[in-house]
């Protein structure tokens, strides 16, 4: 396999790791150090890597101990930072994906793949996650043999249950047993979401080293990495070795590099005793002596008493520090280490989740000890997750020939009058001698002296550093390193990309685009879109060439001349029935709803406890027990959700219930003094409705609503059919002569007419008598919500600010809006909510809030700087006699339109789409005009159960008395297939599991809330909104192209 | 992620909810002051420890039900 | 940088104070040395239940700005910025206090709207502010993806120069270095466990290391108030929950501004060292277990790549959590309480670090004279039953 390493052709084999195989190459320098400089070599054989750091294609930093060489890979050393550009920006995709278990294993070693086994034997739904691309953990680093044979062929033979996923590394252990873990693919990161009955932790231990003057020298590496790149990668780490061995398993390692054909020139054992003749036990490593390029090439050896001190010639220190548990993950979890003075580490002590720690993370390093352990946590585990007992499953802990070890020297910091700094964090290269400062300066806290001296906040985390830190501040303290204790352990265990945690929520799918029936209309007619919450709403309608100054003027002049048409679809409607829900709405509208009369409508204001307005709308009452609310676009759904709190929490006993038929309606506004004319012909029952009146009324022949409403003073209609006519309707209207008009126009026309709108005229600050709505606020009710807050003394303030009107001195200027009022430098008095250019008025206009202001006052509006004269005025500006609102009396019966009503799904711009993306593996289609009905109370034997008392009848069904038909609310896609499973598993949360799975749920898919019924195995419906099938469709459809 | 035993549909996803903060605030009746009626506005228990809370399941059953949580282990137990 | 090799000495607590500070995070410190430095009050203990600054001051994302809607807050963030500017050279520590400028992004119509208010208020109220539409955006700050093909646009952004960063340990370390040459007595791992309360004022408190009289306690305690507060038989209007950040690994410098968005959701800056500091939303629930949800750091990375596509593979090294304490005005409560000699100082949110020379400045007066400092006085807990809060929630479109 050919690589490049700083632009050097190089050759490595398969299955060589990067840092294998810049050691197969006989590189030694890697990098440079981030404060200091000096050169670096491979450390280590794994994840903890503290120096090996490299730059690989657009990857701005890794460790090379991680990559998986490839051909053609191409890596740069760095200086301990990563390098970002905007000439290299990557576009790989990432995934996710949710999975449930019994009892999940992480880590596949001997222990983990114990547990798991045992876990499976007895009956439980498993996940093994590792982080090697192979399993068998430290096994695949050593010479062990198992039953006399390799131990990788004991690991082979293991029959293990459910999921395996390799190359996968737990990062993240979260509250309630959910862990979060990475696993690299070619052809991008996934990041799966664990949620696990039990959990069963089996994630090793890492090799430490300790400090000693020259310690970071490229060839100055972890005896276990030694061994590592001697026996797994075949790499000879250098030819002339010192083992360091400060724990017995310097000996394995020297045994293995010799097995390698590397040279142990010495084998330098702190403790009195050697397992080894010629051993220079009760000796320490001083220091070290380097090349011109900084490489190792000698050892300073001493004995402790100081006698001995020689210099040995060596391109390799191979350091046994001794152990630390990889507790990482059990701290997360919050879980309690302790010290323990035997092994000289920190050990699981309480955990706090349904877990156990296994083998080597709990200090049982033997082989045969830590398969005997995880075999019992395995089995333990699923007895707890399966509510059974631990039964006897006939495992064998495999025979070895591994010598029992013995405890570590307790050393972490050799003192030395070399002038080499020792380091204790490489990374971040902090010396002993920083941690000494740290303490001198009054520092008592491992936390404190981290933020100090940086040691622990490297690439690796503290991984190779944390219990050098805490050994040296403990001998500097006096104290034992169980009372300096550690430094937290924070997710995640090994560093993620950005775009890995992001999945596949990136550009058009970060957010879901919500969209209007006609919207395939407006993008035609070359609408300029606006952001509303998650909707695309159109701004203004731009003919050829035209400025939206240009076109708002043009469609204001239509509407308020002719006739105009908007897409109102996006406002929210609920539909409220009951026998209490007159009397409801009485208590969360500011004034009186159960005495309106049947087909008539009413303007509401809705606040919260605090006084402020929160939303507003139009109410309707269908019938006696049944009315329409309308909410702003933005806060339909905040607005039913508050509704729900009352009447849940609050007022249980009121017989009241709300469903959304937001997307079930797609809405026309018909407005202008021309309106009539275009009614006539979509609508010419419902022509002659007197103003603030509703009936249902047959439109294009169908079925529908029209509802005199207006937002503009002119005449206005808001013409209502299903999702499925909506843009038929649309269509119509504007064929009628209907001028196309967006939000913009709307903003206009409402502000001529002096209309606040909830979110620009106020800010969570304003109270309806601010608004001057105080003819609103009922004073007959006993009580609504928000009332008893206006007897506050600050609210009842007479002095607050109220809305105006405002004229700028020049007719032609424009006032900011978000200019401060001000009164001949005084202070700021209000601001300006809302300014446009009039077509009616001839001139510009403003809406703002100010206190202390009458009619007639000069003030001066501030903004970028500037200051321009206005006078306050009335907020009225145009038609203050609602003269306007019955507009021109029809000419002639105009003839019923004419032209095509085709009916159109959701989707139905998708088919095409969907059907390429078909295969064996997995079928996507829309199921389109699907009768459905939510409903209410009893419950009515067909459909699925959405909730208490809440269903959803589907397909053929005669509809009852009291259902509300929201055959347009959603739409239905259905994934079929073999992988139909495995695209829903990528964004929805639940277990899908057929013992789990109660066969449909309401839930989330991607960042929309569905309903998900699994017809059969493999066949799934998705119901889901109508104005968020464009978003689900293309979610799909990318989860499909992922997979 | 939480995970949130929902009366009605069993253990979900913490981000299916709403948070609704401490359950059994009384709204106020008759006369009230304006600091008991600031009280029932703005004032919550914040306790270290166990806390009565309310969840509102909003992309599932859409039922606000209490449980009550411990804000230091966030373990939940479920209400009689 | 090198830090001082002397800092603070570790004193066993005396049997009593003339004020007892509890909380010895960045506001608990900056009360001790301004109640030296500007009031000659240095009989103080400073009493800590960890280490010193080991709450929100070693957790937050230390982001320093003024640019607040109202007045109130306006001018008591920016009494804190001018304090910030002189602050190195007073305390003779480097405080890597950086003015390299924040951009709040504005992605829609409305925070259009609201952003161009602020700046004008900004302006009038003699804090530093400018509008910036979207190619002035980028030539300030090159690698933000200001596309309209993006799913949010940006549309515009308030900036203010003066605002910037500090380095929050630093900061703490030089006030805690600077209290304790005065005099004052810095106590870790001292947990007050109780106050003793005679005729209605405050009088020792109870603590893990035993009793300490009190002149005057101050609690300075951000999340962990309400809890001492209950100690004490008072309910303030705060709720404690998490707050997420993270930081990535050391990069080469790439961005030398602040980038904040309240639409799309990130706070992003890169600190002296290399790594990009980032924030994220609350947790939606009471928490007082200093860690969050990953979900919240997920939604935070997606926007982050949709503001900065340059980060795709830029990894993130440590995530952690602080616990906020949320006032429902998002505006701090400061002064008096109804027991007589215990005063409170909390409620600053996602937002407390940026005040913190401010907030123990005015924090002090109050304590050394008995009455609110004129810049905290609209702050006290009495608006609550008034309703004239400060409401820096939706108008300023900017919580943190």
């Amino acid at each position: 396999m050919r690589f490049t390493f700083d632009g050097r052709e190089l050759h490595g084999e398969p299955g060589d790791t990067l840092a294998a195989a810049l050691l197969r190459n006989g590189v030694r320098v890697v990098g440079h150090s981030v404060d200091l400089g000096r050169p670096r070599g491979v450390f280590s054989a794994g994840s903890e890597e503290p120096n090996a750091l490299v730059r690989v294609g657009a990857d701005p930093m890794l460790a090379a101990t991680t990559v998986e060489l490839y051909d053609g890979l191409e890596a740069w050393s760095l200086r301990g930072k990563g390098r970002v550009s905007l000439d290299d920006v990557d576009e790989r995709r990432c995934d996710k994906g949710y999975l449930h278990c019994d009892v999940l294993v992480v880590g596949g070693g001997p222990a983990g793949l114990a547990a798991a086994s045992a876990a499976g034997r007895a009956g439980a739904r498993v996940i093994l996650v590792d982080e090697q691309p192979r399993l068998g953990g430290d096994l695949l680093n050593s010479r062990l043999l198992l039953d006399g044979a390799p131990a990788l062929d004991w690991v082979d033979a293991l029959d293990l249950p459910g999921r395996v996923l390799t190359r996968t590394t737990a990062v993240g252990y979260y509250d309630h047993n959910y862990v979060v873990a990475v696993e690299r693919r070619e052809r991008g990161d996934r990041l799966w979401h664990l949620r696990a009955r039990r959990v069963v932790l089996a994630t090793g231990a890492h090799e430490r080293s300790l400090a000693f003057p020259g310690n970071d020298r490229p060839g100055v590496m972890l005896a276990s990495a030694a061994r590592t790149y001697a026996n797994r990668y075949g790499v000879r780490p250098g030819s002339r070795a010192v083992v360091l061995a400060c724990a017995d398993s310097g000996y394995e390692a020297a045994r293995d590099l010799r097995a390698s054909g590397v040279e142990v020139a010495a084998i330098v054992d702190p403790r009195p005793e050697g397992l080894e003749p010629g051993t220079l036990a009760g000796h320490v490593v001083t220091g070290t002596t380097a090349d011109t390029e900084g490489v190792l090439t000698g050892v300073f050896v001493r004995d402790l008493a100081g006698r001995d001190d020689r210099l040995i010639e060596a391109d390799l220190l191979a350091v046994a520090g001794g152990w630390n548990p990889a507790v990482h993950l059990f701290s997360q979890s919050q879980g309690r280490v302790t010290f323990d003075g035997h092994l000289q580490a920190f050990v699981p002590d309480v955990p706090a989740q349904a877990q156990r720690s296994a083998g080597a993370c709990r200090g049982l390093y033997g082989t045969r000890e830590a398969i005997a352990d995880g075999h019992a946590a395995g089995a333990e585990a699923a007895a707890l997750a399966l509510g059974t007992t631990v039964a006897a499953d006939g495992f064998r802990v495999p025979g070895c020939d591994e010598p029992a070890l013995r405890p570590p020297a307790a050393l972490w910091h050799v003192e030395s009058t070399s002038p080499e700094p020792a380091f204790a964090d490489l990374h971040r290269d902090v010396t002993v001698a920083d941690l000494a400062r740290a303490t001198g300066a009054g520092m008592r806290s491992v936390e404190h002296v981290k933020r100090y001296t940086t040691a622990g906040t490297g690439a690796d985390q503290g991984k190779t550093s944390g219990a050098v830190v805490v050994g040296v501040m403990s001998a500097l303290l006096g104290a034992v390193p169980g009372q300096v204790g550690t430094t937290t352990f924070r997710p995640p265990y090994t560093p993620v990309p950005f775009a890995t945690l992001a999945g596949r929520d990136r550009g058009a799918l970060s957010d879901p685009v919500r969209t209007t029936a006609m919207h395939d209309s407006h993008v035609a007619r070359g609408a300029v879109f606006e952001d509303v919450g998650q909707w695309k709403r159109p701004r203004y309608f731009p003919l050829d060439g035209e400025s939206m100054e240009a076109a708002v003027l043009r469609e204001c002049r239509a509407a308020r001349t002719s006739v105009a048409a908007m897409d109102a679809s996006t406002l929210g409607k609920i539909d409220i029935r009951g026998a209490d829900a007159g009397e409801f709405l009485d208590r969360v509208y500011t004034n009186m709803f159960s005495t309106l009369a049947v087909g008539a409508c009413r303007y509401g204001l809705l606040c919260r406890a605090d006084g402020m307005v929160f939303d507003d709308g139009t109410t309707t009452r269908l019938a006696d027990d049944r009315y329409l609310m309308t909410t702003t676009t933005g806060n339909a759904a905040a607005v039913l959700d508050w509704l729900e709190e009352w009447r849940q929490t609050e007022w249980p006993g009121l017989d009241v219930s709300f469903t959304s038929v937001t997307d079930h309606w797609a809405t026309v506004v018909v407005a202008g003094p021309r309106a009539r004319q275009v009614v006539a012909a979509v609508a010419p029952d419902a022509v002659d409705l007197a103003f603030m009146r509703y009936a249902p009324a047959d439109v294009l022949g169908v079925p529908g609503r029209v509802f005199r409403i207006s937002f503009s003073g002119e005449l206005a209609y808001e013409v209502n059919v299903p999702w499925a006519y909506g843009r038929a309707l649309w269509e119509a209207v504007l064929e009628l002569g209907g001028v196309p008009y967006g939000t913009e126009t709307m903003h206009v026309l409402r502000a001529e007419k002096g209309f606040a709108i909830v979110g620009q005229e106020t800010d969570g600050t304003v109270t309806p008598h601010d608004l001057g709505m105080s003819w609103i606020v009922s004073p007959r009710k006993p009580d609504f919500v928000g009332k008893r807050s206006y007897s506050r003394p600050d609210t009842a303030r007479t002095d607050r600010k109220r809305l105006v009107g405002l004229l700028p001195d020049d007719p032609a200027f424009l006032v900011e809006e978000g200019a401060q009022l001000v009164n001949a430098g005084g202070p700021m008095l209000g601001h300006v909510t809302s300014s446009y250019a009039s077509d009616v008025l001839g001139r510009t206009f403003a809406l703002a809030l100010a206190r202390e202001v009458a009619p007639g006052d000069r003030l001066t509006a501030v903004s970028g700087g500037a200051a321009h004269g206005v006078t306050v005025v009335d907020p009225v500006f145009y038609d203050k006699e609602n003269a306007r609102r019955d507009g021109d009396p029809l000419e002639g019966a105009p003839p019923p339109y004419a032209g095509e009503v085709r009916a159109e799904s959701p989707a139905a711009a998708f088919a095409a789409r969907f059907e390429r993306a078909g295969g064996q593996a997995v079928t996507l289609r829309e199921v389109p005009f699907e009768p459905m009905w939510e409903v209410r109370g009893d419950d009515p034997g067909v459909g699925l159960r959405l909730g208490p008392s809440w269903w959803l009848v589907t397909g053929d069904a005669t509809p009852r008395p009291g259902w509300v038909d929201v055959s347009g609310q959603r739409t239905v896609l259905e994934l079929s297939g073999p992988s139909a499973e495995d695209v829903l598993i990528t964004g929805c949360p639940l277990d899908l599991h057929p013992s789990v799975f109660p066969g449909h749920a309401q839930t989330l898919l991607g960042r929309t809330s569905v309903v998900l019924e699994r017809r059969e195995p493999g066949r799934y419906r998705v119901y889901v909104r109508s104005s968020f099938a464009r978003y689900l469709a293309e979610w799909l459809l990318d989860a499909i192209d992922a997979l | 992620m939480l995970l949130i035993e929902c009366p009605h549909c069993g253990p979900r996803d913490e981000n299916e909810f709403h948070y609704g903060g401490q359950a059994g605030i009384a709204y106020p009746t008759g006369e009230v002051t304006d600091a008991e009626w600031a009280a029932y506005v703005f004032l919550r228990d914040n306790p270290k420890g166990w806390f009565r809370e309310r969840w509102f399941h909003v992309h599932g059953c859409r039922t606000w039900f209490a449980a009550e949580r411990h804000t230091v282990t966030h373990e939940i137990r479920t209400l009689p | 940088m090198s830090h001082p090799d002397f800092l603070w000495r570790n004193p066993d607590p005396r049997p009593a104070y003339d004020v007892v500070i509890v909380g010895g995070g960045g506001h608990g410190l900056a009360t001790a040395y301004y109640l030296a430095k500007n009031h000659g009050i240095t009989n103080v203990a400073v009493l800590e239940r960890g280490w010193l600054a080991g709450g929100n001051m070693a957790r937050n994302t230390t982001i320093i700005r003024s640019n607040y809607l109202w007045d109130e807050s306006a001018a008591i963030y920016e009494h804190s910025l001018k304090l910030w500017e002189g602050l190195s050279e007073e305390l003779d520590y480097d405080l890597q206090f950086s003015q390299r400028g924040v951009l709040n992004l504005a992605h829609n119509l409305s925070d259009v709207r609201e952003g161009r208010r602020r700046v004008n208020a900004n302006q009038l109220n003699g804090v530093d502010a400018e509008w910036l539409d979207p190619d002035e955006v980028k030539k300030f700050c090159p690698i933000l993806n200001v596309s309209d093909r993006a799913r949010y646009p940006v549309m515009g952004a308030t900036l203010q120069r003066r605002a910037g960063i500090a380095k929050h340990d630093h900061v703490a370390w030089a006030l805690a270095r600077a209290a304790d040459a005065y005099g004052v007595d810095l106590i870790q791992g001292c947990e007050v466990t109780g106050f003793e309360i005679t005729g209605g004022r405050v009088t020792a408190v109870e603590t893990s290391r035993g009793r300490i009289a009190a002149g005057k306690v101050a609690l300075a305690a951000a999340g962990h108030t309400s809890v001492l507060a209950e100690r004490a038989g008072i309910r303030l209007p705060l709720q404690s929950h998490p707050l997420q950040a993270l930081v990535s690994e050391l990069l080469e410098p790439v961005l030398d501004c602040v980038v904040m968005s309240n639409a799309v959701h990130v706070y992003v800056s890169q600190a002296h060292k290399g790594e990009l500091v980032m924030g994220a939303g609350i947790d939606a629930y009471n928490s007082y277990g200093q860690r969050g949800g990953v979900h919240v750091i997920e939604a935070q990375m997606a926007a982050a790549l949709e503001l900065f596509p340059i980060f795709s593979r830029v990894r993130v090294l440590r995530t952690w959590a602080g616990i906020v304490d949320v006032s429902p005005d998002a505006s701090p409560v400061i002064g008096p309480t109804p027991v007589e000699g215990l005063y409170v100082n909390a409620g600053w949110g996602t937002g407390g670090f940026k005040a913190t020379p401010g907030s123990g400045w005015v924090y002090a007066d109050t304590l050394a004279h008995d009455r609110p400092h004129p810049l905290a006085e609209p702050f006290g807990l009495e608006r609550f039953t008034t309703g004239a809060l400060i409401d820096e929630h939706g108008a300023a479109a900017v919580a943190h």
